[in-house]
């Protein structure tokens, strides 16, 4: 997992079309902001991250305004190269909706800039200084074994101090400071952690004396040798670049350092977010409740999976105990989402834990707006896990503001990309944060979702799906008895059929049969739906089974199905079409399935089923923006392209 | 790879950092050729192909190159 740090593995990919777009910056009218922060949003490379800071630097140069980014003048103090890391900071201060201007001395003119009242730091009256120093900087002399170790700290202590004092006398700026990455280089061994005067015990010393002062100054800390630590020194510490040029760490890590910059300042100005919107089904459990049930989901200890989907709870809860208010958006029915909350033993988040609790079928972004609303928080407040590619896609296109990580494919390592966008960064820690939880859910009526978000036909259209019609066959067996079987929710008469069953249905000529299979540009979704229709009179067509996988919901799957059946049965000189509608306690989502695509209800029968129907002929069913296939069907073969 | 081959993928790394369209990766380039090409970005320049290619230069034969054409050599050996 070390890429998820070095390729910043929670933010998406950059655009193909980056370089075009970054130069199309210049011929732009009006604020650049939001252009620029959509940019900054991919993982973007040390180059990439250059050209960008090159482009905001000639816009603002030019006058150009930056809204809504918030300006910020950042002067920093090195004892290294900063040449490559001062554009970094700049695009990656985009990300995190700062405007960062970078003001940057002399090379290793540390104590003079802060000393001096009228040099370039002090004169520039910056909002902060960022004291970027590397251990190399410390003036600290070895002293193995002799004793003096403490005053060497002590003096090193003193020296920093003394660089915050003058700081502050001359241009009172925040100052920022930054942790030691000790070197790897050990003189004993493992005795190095405790013999005094090694590098490895100075440098701790240090970071530990300095990181006490800094968090009672209401100074900031930036725990840079935390972040070395965690991609791993050797990574880190790059011997042969500090000879070549004076870096003070590896260039590859220049774009996480960046970040972690470009987030403690945007922490400073307050941006960091508050509110962590979280899906239930394959993200905070393994499985989908609605069709496996309470016992079928996996959220248990002993079990690797289950214990993943652990993980993401118990950070979510770490988080909630600092002050971050969680939500709940779910593709779900209410009762359904509810159930492991309050049944299930082995959960560790309970329904008392969220603030606003979202299930109901509307797509994400309504339900982040609706969570938004009823919490009165900016969307920029808001961060958004969803295992599902699909739905974080819709939900960056129409809520930009909106942050939300990309995850891999293995929920092991859910909680820990969530933990390293650092979404949550802080400069303080007050009472106030441990009681926000609690008085946002106070506040916290359930939200009513009645408008839409726009632009949901537009995101779909991008989506470049392609659904494909086939009959049943052999080849789709397993999975149509899978899916006749498991499926809940959106199951319109939860008919359970065996395997011979399956294949008697399949070689009955009179029996119309369609399995239906989704791509999108996200990958293959394989077989989401399954039809069958028996013949009723000799000119209808009884819908026996019509299921569909709840992964694509709200995807117009169900109107590009009904348009397939109406073709078929045209061909085959069906005048009608007869559905029913059985309840269950789980399928409560198809209720108006029928309603829905234009039947007419004939009645209601004892069991609470409610039958429709439809005329075949004059029905027109709208197209939704879907590639079509139809194949294998060897008596009516239509056009294949609608 | 061959010898065009890294010559077309080194225009292409020259154009990237460089951010000039114009540029084309010779054996006679030198950096006082290119606008911009100082040490700094040298160094950008030799990282950003180290990554490229996926090898390693090693501080002594940094120090030995002259122009392109000893890069593009210096590439051909370690791959």
């Amino acid at each position: 997992m070390k890429q998820l740090y070095l390729e910043l593995g929670w933010l998406p990919r950059a655009p193909q079309n980056f370089a075009a777009r970054v130069k199309s910056l210049g011929t732009s009218q009006g604020p650049l902001g939001r252009e620029i922060q959509s940019l900054a949003a991919s993982a973007l490379d040390l180059n990439q991250l250059i050209k960008l800071a090159k482009a905001i630097d000639k816009a603002r140069a030019a006058g150009a305004s930056l809204e809504p980014l918030i300006p910020f003048r950042l002067a920093i103090l090195s004892n290294s190269t900063l040449d490559l890391v001062a554009p970094a900071l700049v695009a990656s201060a985009a990300r995190h909706g700062i405007a960062l201007e970078v003001i940057q001395p002399a090379y290793d003119q540390v104590a003079q800039e802060a000393l001096d009242p009228y040099s370039k730091v002090n004169a520039a009256k910056p909002d902060a200084v960022l004291f970027a120093l590397d251990y190399r900087a410390l003036p600290l002399k070895l002293s193995v074994g002799t004793g003096g170790a403490d005053a060497v700290v002590q003096g090193a202590i003193g020296y920093l101090q003394s660089l915050r004092n003058a700081i502050k006398a001359n241009s009172n700026a925040l100052c920022i400071f930054q942790t030691f990455a000790a070197p790897p280089e050990l003189i004993f061994g493992s005795l190095d952690r405790v013999i005094p005067g090694t590098w490895r015990s100075l440098v701790a010393n240090v970071n530990e004396q300095m990181a006490t002062a800094v968090f009672s100054s209401g100074d900031v800390l930036l725990d840079i040798a935390t972040l070395a630590d965690t991609v791993g020194l050797a990574e880190w510490q790059d011997t042969q670049l500090w000879n070549l040029g004076k870096f003070a760490f590896s260039d590859s890590y220049i774009p996480l350092y960046a970040d972690h910059v470009a987030r403690t300042v945007a922490a400073v100005r307050g941006k960091s977010r508050k509110v962590l919107v979280l899906d239930l089904d394959n993200t905070l459990w393994g499985g989908v409740i609605g069709d496996d049930g309470l016992e079928g989901i996996q959220v248990a200890q002993g079990d690797a999976r289950g214990e993943a989907h652990l993980a993401v709870q118990r950070l979510a809860l770490q988080l909630r105990e600092r002050g971050i208010v969680l939500a709940v958006s779910s593709k779900n029915t209410d009762e359904v989402a509810r159930e492991p909350f309050m049944k299930h033993p082995e959960m560790l988040l309970k329904l008392e834990h969220f603030a606003v609790f979202q299930a109901n079928w509307n797509d994400k972004a309504s339900n982040i707006k609706a969570i938004a609303e009823t919490l009165s928080l900016g969307l920029d407040s808001f961060v958004f896990l969803d295992d599902n590619p699909v739905e974080r896609g819709l939900v960056r296109e129409l809520l930009p503001q909106v942050a939300v990580p990309e995850l891999p494919e293995d929920p092991a390592w859910y909680a820990r990309t969530l933990a390293a966008a650092g979404y949550f960064e802080a400069v303080a820690f007050t009472e106030e944060d441990i009681k926000r939880a609690g008085l946002y859910q106070d506040n916290a009526k359930r939200a009513q979702l009645q408008q839409q978000v726009g632009g949901v036909d537009a995101y779909l259209a991008s989506l470049d799906m392609t659904i494909t019609f086939q009959p049943f066959d052999a080849a789709g067996r397993a999975r149509i008895v899978q899916l006749i079987n498991k499926s809940n929710q959106y199951n319109l008469t939860t008919r359970r059929y065996s395997d011979p069953e399956v294949v008697a249905a399949e070689e009955d000529p009179s029996v119309f049969t369609l399995q239906v299979r989704l791509a999108d540009m996200f990958g293959d979704n394989g077989m989401i739906s399954v039809v069958i229709c028996r013949p009723n009179a000799p000119t209808a067509w009884e819908i026996d089974t019509w299921l569909m996988s709840c992964r694509v919901l709200g995807r117009k799957v169900e109107h590009m199905v009904l348009r397939e059946i109406l073709q078929h049965a045209r061909a085959a000189g069906i005048e009608k079409l007869i559905g029913t509608y059985r309840p269950t306690d789980r399928n409560k989502l198809v209720i108006d399935h029928y309603a829905k695509l234009g039947f007419t209800q004939t009645g209601t029968d004892d069991a609470g089923n409610t039958h429709w129907e439809l005329q075949v002929a004059g029905t027109e069913v709208e197209t939704a923006p879907m590639k079509v296939v139809s194949r294998g069907f060897d008596v009516t073969a239509e056009p294949s392209l609608a | 790879m061959d010898g065009p081959q890294i010559y077309s993928r080194l225009t292409d790394i020259l154009r990237d950092v460089f951010d000039d369209d114009s540029l084309e990766a010779t054996p006679e380039l030198t950096a006082t050729d290119v606008d911009g090409w100082d040490s700094l970005t040298h160094i950008r320049l030799l990282l950003t192909i180290e990554k490229a290619f996926n090898i390693k230069f090693s501080t002594a034969e940094i120090g030995k190159l002259e122009n392109v054409g000893d890069l593009a050599r210096l590439i051909a050996a370690k791959r």
